[in-house]
This record gives structure tokens, C-alpha cells and sequence, in this order.
């Protein structure tokens, strides 16, 4: 056991290093730095822009998608590389939040079912950050049953014809394509009758909606289809089998391994470390270290796990089920850190004004942003469901719809 | 980087894996449940033979001179096969305090019997209710000799030797506390089983009456060296508690596929299935908090302390969890003696309790992270 580089390791994560300290926006790297759940925001400057920047700047010197092949605009680099890449980028990594599911997930479906010419031109623009995707898989009526979607494609000559309703869909105001899926076949079971295309988010008939949040902040969307054409060479695979391309996206939408995930912990530990309660220091109360003993064993079990999974990748290995744990671990626990560093504050808690609340308000925003957490990407539920069924072999639910054709399935009167 | 065992290691897992599912069956360890045996003498001397015992003993001390790391996977499989034996205070506890602290002399007394598995040796600490504690030590060392009395003493009943803290000072300092080393068959310490809540692994009451005792390490070192010893025993005791926790979940694993009702298998809903969920999220955290401390053991790092406490805690928690929820996914059966379920329930909350609760590694832990932040 050791946490040492391989000399190969130690020299691309050298040279990673010092291309990142030369050409980093260290001006923001304090603010990005201290930027944790629900509030991402750079002072006297427009995040999507330094981000575009950032991303544009790597995408030149051979530094964005490390893992795509270089005609796609990546640098072929290995698994383990990637790792060491977001490692070494640290905060600057925050920038890359808008371009996640483009490249996580959309570029990775384009790889597998757009045709060369298609690749050629689309890939490389997304890889530079130049074109923003997003995902259109989620549905009034499909969420966790994404399936179950309802938006409809019918064939028009050369072109199909979209007509429904997305939503959920991060990013969609700033977007520039988007992965689409959608039902061709309703007269077949669910998963039997869908198509996968990608469009131009401007297409006449596309209409995008923020949606504002519980947390007041809008970071998704619902985005409305209205006799919307999309050419057949815009389909991605078979007609009808569509959800066959859509687990090769959401297979790639894995928790990014090198950049770890957001607990809160570190956050709360800082708090409690300065914050002084009525009888003295809160860290020398006997509750509250308890409770810190007790978040802090998760969030150092979630980045051993990670490392576990890294050492896999720097052995050429594929990294075992564990890191499905992230997710669902993380997500409910940055809730609990939230709601106790308020609990912690007593009634002053309740301030969320940045110039009132304490550590301008860091832990309350946390708290309304912690729900959407446990629901986006796979609800606490389904991920439950993932592990029982692909970790542990447990079998699947009865489907009761698995069988019966998609527009005999009850609907209790939603059309 | 390599933050996994090496593939000897994993081999030497799979050994003792395969020597315990055929020499340590349920069946086996039901024998020191109901009481017919205080231990499995035949295992321990199985044990003995495959270099078990020994693995981290230097071989000048007639061990196999492998390591910690060897040893960390050994005690998984120990925890998984719920071992009727007094491994961990033979081999956690008092095998390193002896290679802490002890003299040559000391050294090459008891480590080659320990090894051979001639002899069983454990730690007396506690006197009663409590957490460790320098204050909680009333034992007194006069003149070569100890009078008090320890309890629960972990295999005491069974034990050879022992590791004992005693009070030599009255300053109120951790300075006040030295250890001595004790041949309990040399007269002067009564043992007394006392009754408790894991029966396969024993729990006693020592008895000091004049017992002669000689200084095992510094006088005056003995909280210091304590806390090493129990840092080190957390590790190990630790990867017992994940092995036990992924043999809970697997039996709440193979019942729910198995067991039909409702006309499907449990596995099938999804309360049973989410359960089971959250058992390997936790068996798979403390795992991971294992691997930390078992690199820190292995090579001795500052981090040692601070990654011991958090395999501690998360590893009591996670077999806690598992073993309990496993009674759950069994129902009714799972209650009752003839399953096997009360066996893991039994020993993760013995495990959870023996080298100090958790309220105290939760304390630890803090008091070790503040030091490290405040560096």
C-alpha cells in the first residue's frame, strides 16, 4: 500500500501542474476556493464566461477532455491520468460545472452513435467549451420512469416532428444542442418504442422556460417542443431503440472519481472549529463532537473509497461498485451538515443575508439547495435500487407496464 | 499509487478464508456459544500451524515476520468466520504491546509461545464502567507486586499472561500510569469468567493479591504506550468488524433471494432491498476507512492515530448496522437461536464495546483532527 505517483504518473501530474499554475484565473481561485454547495459566484464577473474562458484556454494547449480521442479534442489520455488532471486542478475544476453533462454524457452517446462526419464536426466545439449541451431525458410524467417519457416523434419525409414537454433540464438557457429522447412507437411497451436524436437547442419550436427552484435559484429548465423538425441524420441509432442509447449515456454519467464529492463536512468542521457557544468553544462540547465524529467518518470513507477506485485505474483496472456509494452518501449527508450548522447558530440560524448570517450565510444556502441534491441524476430511491440490484443481485421490482403496450398503460387521465 | 492490498496479501486472504470456512464453521463456534468449550483449543493451535498468529512477529521472535498489512487481512477473515478464539487479545493487544515496549528478554519470553500458539496473553485496563482513562486506573504497583482489580478483562480466563495498568503516581498526570507484564500462573491473580453479552469471546475478572509484575517499557510511559497499543489493536479490531459486517450482509443478501412471501422473494420489495443498500453503503465505508488505517499502521505515519479512531468508528458502526439488520431481513428465524444471525448481532456489540466505546474513538477522533488542523 502507498500513495505514491508511478514515475509516468509523477511526470504528467509535473507537467499538469505547472501548465495550471501559469495559465489559471488565480484572480478567483479564493472565491471558487470557498464556493460550496449552492453557491457558486464570482464577484463583478459572469461565471459562464470565465468558465468558457478557462475551458477554451485548456482546450488549446491540449488540456480539456483528457480522456477523448485527440480528433475529438481530447488527448487520448488514460483513466488515471484524468484523475491526477482534476486533482491537480483543484478549484479551477468548479469552472467545468456547465460543461458536466456535455461532456460526461452527450459526447460520450455522439461517440458512440453520430456518424464520423458528425463527430468531426460537433465534438471538438463541445470539448473547448465553444458549444454548451444538454440532456432531454426527463418528463412531467418520466422521471425516475424515465421510460415512461411521453414527448412524440413522427416521421415526416426525411425529418421527424417533435411535439411534448422536457424538464429538469439543466442548462437548457444556456445550451446550444442537446441529446433528445423520445417515443416513436407508442403502440409497443415502454422501453420498445423510443428514439434518441441531438438538436439545435435554437430550432424554431424550441422554447425554453427556466424553472425557479425551492431554493430560488433556477439552474433547470422545462423546455416545450412544438411541431419542432429534426432531420433523420440527427438520430442517434435505431428508430425505436432509443433506450438502448440512452444507458450508454447514463452509464457514462459516473461520479467524476478525481474531483471527489461534496459533503459539507470540511465546511462544518471549519465552523465548529472557530464558533464559540454560550458555555465556550463549540468544538469542546461533547454533542457536537460527536456529531462531527460521525460526518467526519463518512466523508473520509467517501475519499478512501475514491482512492480505492483510482488505485484500480492507475492499474489498468476497471474500478469496482463501490463509488456507487458516493451519491447517495453525500447527498443526504450535506442536508444533515446544513440543517445542524443552523442548529448550531440557535434562532440566529434563521438569517440567510450574507452580511448577517454566519460565514455569510454559507450553511444556509446549503440547506436550500441540499434537496435537489438527493433527487437529481437518480433519486436516494433509485440509487438504493442500483446497488440492491447491480451490487448485491437483488431482483429487479415487478413491472406491471413492462409488458403492456406504452398507450394501454393507465395514465389516470394525464395524456 | 496503490491504495489496495498486494496480490500476496490477497492471496494470504483467500488462505485464511479457506482454512476458516473449513475449520471454523457455524458448528464451531456454536461449541463455545452453548458453552462446551471456553475456545477453540483446535483452531487456535490450526491457526498456530498456518503462521497466523505470528504473521507480524519478527522471525528472531519466531514469528513470520510479514507485517501489519499481512495481519490486517487475516483479522477480516477472523471477523468474517466469527473465530471463537482469543485472537484479538493475543495478537492485537498484547503482541503489540510486547513489540511496543517490551525488552529483549520480554520479547523473546512470550512472542515465539504467542507465535506458536503455546501461549494467550490480553490487556487488563479497565476496572469497571467507563472509557480509558489515566484516572480510572486505581490498581496499584508497590514493590514489584500489583493489588487491584481489573474487569472485563478479554479472555481473561483463558489468558496466560497479561499486560496491566497500574497507578505508580498520584500526580494527576498520564505520567502517574506505568504497564506491567504478568505471568498469571505464576500465583497472586485470581480470574473469575464473568458472564457477557458474546460468549465466544470470553470476559473475566483478574484479581491482584501481591502478583508479582515486572515494567513493561518506561515507568511513567504507560498511558503513552496504551494509547499506541489501543490505536494499533482499533485497526486490526477493525478490519474483524468489516469482515463481520460483509458476512451479516451477505446472509440478509442470500435470505432475501431465498426467502419467499407474498408470492415473491423479499429481495424483490424494495424496503428489504434499500435495507440491504444501506448495509453495504456502510460495510463499504468502514472499509474504506480500514484501508487508510491499515497504511498508517503498516507504516507507522503521524496520521496513525486519526486514521485509527475513524476505522474505529466507522467499522463499529457498520457491523453494528449490518448484524442487526440482518435479524431484520430474517424475521422471525432470525431470532432464534438456531440461526446464525444473534452470533454477528452478539459480537459487533461486544467488538464495539471492548477497546473503549464509541462516544470515546468519537472523542479521540476530534481531539486528533484539531491537532492536526491546528499544526
Amino acid at each position: 500500500m502507498n500513495f505514491d505517483d508511478t514515475p509516468q504518473e509523477a511526470a504528467f501530474r509535473a507537467e499538469a501542474r505547472a501548465w495550471i499554475r501559469a495559465n489559471a484565473p488565480k484572480q478567483y481561485e479564493e472565491e471558487l476556493r470557498k464556493s460550496s454547495l449552492g453557491r457558486t459566484v464570482l464577484k463583478g464577473a459572469n461565471i459562464l464566461e470565465v468558465a468558457k474562458a478557462w475551458q477554451k484556454k485548456k482546450a488549446e494547449a491540449g488540456w480539456a477532455c483528457l480522456h477523448w480521442p485527440k480528433e475529438y479534442g481530447g488527448r487520448g489520455a488514460s483513466p488515471i491520468e484524468r484523475v491526477i488532471w482534476q486533482q491537480e486542478e483543484g478549484p479551477f475544476g468548479k469552472l467545468s460545472g456547465m460543461f458536466i453533462i456535455g461532456h460526461g454524457m452527450c459526447g460520450p452517446t455522439m461517440m458512440a452513435y453520430a456518424g464520423e462526419e458528425q463527430k468531426r464536426k460537433y465534438l471538438p466545439p463541445l470539448a473547448s467549451g465553444e458549444k454548451i449541451w444538454c440532456q432531454l431525458f426527463s418528463e412531467p410524467a418520466g422521471g425516475s420512469d424515465v421510460a415512461g417519457l411521453r414527448t412524440r416523434a413522427e416521421r415526416k419525409g426525411d425529418d421527424w416532428i417533435i411535439n411534448g414537454q422536457k424538464i429538469w433540464t439543466s442548462g437548457a438557457h444556456y445550451s446550444d444542442y442537446g441529446i433528445l429522447l423520445t417515443r416513436t412507437d407508442p403502440n409497443v411497451p415502454k422501453h420498445k418504442g423510443l428514439t434518441m436524436f441531438f438538436l439545435d437547442m435554437k430550432s424554431p419550436g424550441v422554447e425554453v422556460r427556466p424553472i425557479k427552484q425551492a431554493s430560488g435559484q433556477s439552474d433547470f429548465n422545462e423546455v416545450y417542443f412544438t411541431d419542432v423538425k429534426i432531420p433523420d441524420s440527427q438520430r442517434l441509432g435505431a428508430v425505436n431503440d432509443g433506450w438502448n442509447v440512452s444507458l450508454t449515456t447514463l452509464m457514462n454519467e459516473r461520479m467524476s472519481i478525481g474531483a471527489g464529492v461534496a459533503t459539507g463536512f470540511p465546511e462544518l468542521f471549519e465552523f465548529c472549529n472557530s464558533l464559540v457557544l454560550e458555555d465556550g468553544p463549540a468544538i469542546e462540547d461533547r454533542s457536537v463532537r460527536s456529531r462531527l465524529a460521525n460526518y467526519a467518518v463518512k466523508a473520509s470513507g467517501l475519499r478512501y473509497t475514491s482512492m480505492r477506485a483510482i488505485s484500480a485505474l492507475s492499474k489498468g483496472e476497471r474500478p469496482g461498485p463501490e463509488n456507487s456509494i458516493g451519491k447517495l452518501v453525500a447527498g443526504s449527508m450535506v442536508q444533515e451538515v446544513a440543517m445542524y450548522a443552523l442548529d448550531l447558530q440557535g434562532a440566529a440560524g434563521v438569517l440567510s443575508g450574507p452580511e448577517d448570517a454566519e460565514v455569510a450565510g454559507k450553511f444556509q444556502a446549503m440547506l436550500l439547495r441540499a434537496p435537489g441534491t438527493r433527487v437529481e441524476g437518480g433519486t436516494d430511491e433509485i440509487m438504493r435500487n442500483i446497488i440492491a440490484e447491480r451490487v448485491l443481485g437483488l431482483p429487479g421490482d415487478i413491472r406491471v407496464d413492462k409488458d403492456v403496450p406504452f398507450n394501454q398503460i393507465p395514465t389516470k387521465g394525464r395524456t | 499509487m496503490n491504495f489496495d492490498f498486494s496480490d500476496e496479501q490477497k492471496q494470504m486472504r483467500d488462505a485464511a478464508r479457506k482454512f476458516l470456512t473449513e475449520k471454523c464453521p457455524p458448528k464451531a463456534v456454536r461449541e463455545v456459544l452453548d458453552g462446551k468449550a471456553p475456545y477453540d483449543k483446535e483452531l487456535w493451535k490450526g491457526l498456530a500451524e498456518m503462521g497466523f498468529l505470528g504473521v507480524a512477529i519478527p522471525e528472531q521472535f519466531g514469528g513470520a515476520g510479514a507485517g501489519h498489512l499481512e495481519l490486517c487481512v487475516i483479522a477480516e477473515e477472523m471477523g468474517r468466520a466469527n473465530a471463537p478464539v482469543p485472537f484479538s487479545s493475543t495478537v492485537y493487544l498484547a503482541a503489540e504491546a510486547l513489540l511496543l515496549a517490551g525488552s529483549d528478554a520480554q520479547k523473546q519470553k512470550w512472542l515465539p509461545k504467542i507465535a506458536s500458539g503455546e501461549a494467550i496473553g490480553t490487556l487488563a485496563l479497565f476496572e469497571g464502567k467507563g472509557n480509558p482513562s489515566p484516572k480510572a486506573i486505581k490498581l496499584q504497583a508497590s514493590g514489584g507486586t500489583l493489588n487491584g482489580v481489573k474487569r472485563p478483562v478479554p479472555d481473561g480466563a483463558i489468558a496466560d499472561f497479561a499486560v496491566v495498568a497500574a497507578r505508580t503516581g498520584s500526580t494527576g498526570r498520564d505520567s502517574d500510569i506505568s504497564l506491567f507484564l504478568v505471568d498469571l500462573k505464576a500465583g497472586g491473580v485470581e480470574a473469575k469468567p464473568l458472564t457477557n453479552i458474546d460468549p465466544t469471546r470470553g470476559q473475566a475478572e483478574f484479581t491482584f493479591t501481591k502478583a508479582k509484575a515486572e515494567p513493561l517499557g518506561a515507568a511513567d510511559d504507560g498511558w503513552s504506550i496504551l494509547t499506541q497499543v489501543l490505536d494499533r489493536a482499533a485497526v486490526l479490531l477493525a478490519f474483524e468488524q468489516v469482515g463481520g459486517s460483509d458476512r451479516a450482509l451477505e446472509m440478509g443478501r442470500d435470505y432475501a433471494l431465498d426467502r419467499i412471501a407474498f408470492g415473491r422473494p423479499i429481495g424483490s420489495f424494495q424496503a428489504v432491498k434499500h435495507m440491504l443498500a444501506d448495509m453495504y453503503v456502510s460495510a463499504t465505508l468502514a472499509r474504506s476507512n480500514c484501508y487508510y488505517g491499515a497504511w498508517a499502521l503498516s507504516t507507522n505515519a503521524s496520521e496513525l492515530p486519526e486514521a485509527a479512531a475513524a476505522a474505529r468508528i466507522s467499522a463499529t458502526q457498520a457491523f453494528q448496522h449490518c448484524s442487526k439488520n440482518n435479524i431484520q431481513v430474517h424475521g422471525g428465524m432470525g431470532f432464534t437461536w438456531e440461526f446464525d444471525c444473534h452470533m454477528y448481532y452478539r459480537r459487533a456489540n461486544a467488538s464495539a464495546l471492548t477497546l473503549g466505546s464509541l462516544s470515546y474513538w468519537e472523542d479521540q477522533l476530534i481531539d486528533r483532527m484539531r491537532k492536526k488542523n491546528a499544526a
